[in-house]
């Protein structure tokens, strides 16, 4: 993707330390453990801090399509693995900080894949599906896609690392569903693609990370938590429980979505993103909880509760994007950073 | 190479047909199936493994559309 615009001195100097314009590396690299040691401390919440939000979401980045003007090598440098490992115990003691875990249930497929679909059908704040649906502007779906391309555009990956950490029924779950996500051999049917093609339906740019500089650091912590379970092995069932949760909180919302952009005059081109998410997420849904998330559980219980913090840390962090998102435009505001209009 | 497992022959073209019924949710079907209507012709379908609804409340009949958690079906009397 394209150099994002630094958000604060952090993210400034892991930015120039990639595109290698600092003056002398070594003495760079030691500055910014310094920093983010410092900025760690200063932060009021992790969690809404842009700039170090975003210095985590590049440092991810590296693992996934890369940057422009950052050299490969970059990706497994030590010194950098060690300010993201700085930036992720932070994130995840903060994450932890925010999950409630209620009662374990037993250890059986069937047991995590109820309780599973216990936690998603919580209410869990407010809707922005049904928002969508019924009122937002032509303004507002743009928004929306702004805040969901981010994912969306890179649909699936962050799970996808799981793959060679599970075995047996849940990796012949897991890769069942992923076969989907990447379109069942067909480029155009990734969803990643159909995503892509929503977005030129409302004119956008659908680069990867076009819209990055104009999503906030919430927006960014959504993504950052599937990073941080996705390339961490001891996290598996972290990531496990996340897919879980996403797949199981998906089809609804995305009826929703669909209705919302058909009200606004989007046709079928802009639609199908929607509607093949209602089918293919009430398929995910069902082979997730059983099969991944309580396969993986069967096979290792001491699993189980890892499985169910990512389930609720993934709808809890997304919870609190969706109230940044719908505070704003209950007040008549942008959900974007407030110093980037969005051009159209 | 190992024997191909005995239940999945090589260049059979066939993969045995499993359908689960998932509680208090759809019809889970995998393997190699045809879906037809009435009149015996294909019904439009673009995965392999198909949820097929049976609360009644699905919109996109016969497929599951998530509705089962809506109206709190129930598969146990």
């Amino acid at each position: 993707m394209k150099q994002p615009s630094p958000r604060g001195e952090v993210s400034a100097l892991v930015l120039a330390i990639i595109a290698g314009t600092t003056e002398s590396q070594q003495d760079s690299i030691e500055r910014l453990g310094a920093l983010v040691e410092a900025a760690l401390s200063e932060t009021a919440d992790i969690l809404y801090d842009d700039d170090l939000q975003l210095a985590l979401f590049c440092l991810y980045e590296l693992h996934y399509s890369g940057i422009d003007g950052a050299g490969d090598d970059w990706e497994w440098n030590p010194d950098l693995l060690r300010v993201r490992q700085q930036l992720e115990v932070a994130f995840e003691r903060r994450v932890r900080d925010e999950v409630v875990l209620g009662e374990l249930p037993g250890t059986t497929s069937e047991a995590v894949c109820a309780e599973l679909f216990r936690m998603t059908g919580e209410d869990s704040g407010p809707s922005m599906s049904r928002y969508v649906a019924k009122s937002a502007t032509n303004e507002q779906l743009r928004e929306f896609l702004v805040h969901k391309s981010i994912y969306q555009l890179k649909e699936a990956d962050p799970h996808t690392w799981a793959i060679p950490r599970l075995s047996g029924r849940s990796k012949a779950a897991l890769v069942e569903i992923q076969a989907d996500e990447y379109g069942n051999g067909l480029p155009a049917r990734m969803h990643s693609a159909l995503f892509a093609r929503t977005m030129r339906e409302l004119g956008m740019d659908d680069s990867y990370g076009a819209y990055l500089d104009a999503t906030p650091a919430i927006t960014l912590a959504v993504n950052n938590l599937m990073s941080l379970f996705g390339l961490n092995r001891r996290l598996r069932g972290a990531i496990v429980g996340h897919l879980a949760a996403y797949e199981m909180t998906s089809s609804q919302p995305n009826r929703l979505y669909s209705r919302g952009f058909k009200r606004l005059g989007y046709g079928e081109d802009a639609l199908e993103y929607f509607d093949e998410h209602v089918e293919a997420d009430a398929v995910h849904e069902q082979i997730a909880g059983r099969d991944m998330a309580g396969g993986l559980v069967e096979s290792d219980p001491r699993l189980l509760q890892d499985v169910l913090f990512g389930a609720a840390a993934g709808l809890a962090v997304d919870a609190l994007m969706t109230v940044h998102i719908m505070d704003a435009w209950e007040a008549g505001r942008s959900s974007l950073r407030a110093s980037e209009s969005m051009a159209s | 190479m190992s024997e191909p497992a005995p239940e999945r022959p090589l260049n059979s073209g066939r993969t045995p047909v499993s359908i689960v019924a998932c509680p208090n949710g759809p019809l889970l079907i995998r393997g190699d199936f045809e879906l037809v209507g009435a009149d015996g012709s294909e019904l439009p379908r673009t995965r392999r493994t198909v949820a097929l609804c049976r609360c009644g409340a699905s919109v996109l009949k016969p497929y599951c559309d998530g509705s089962h958690k809506l109206t709190g079906f129930k598969s146990e009397p």
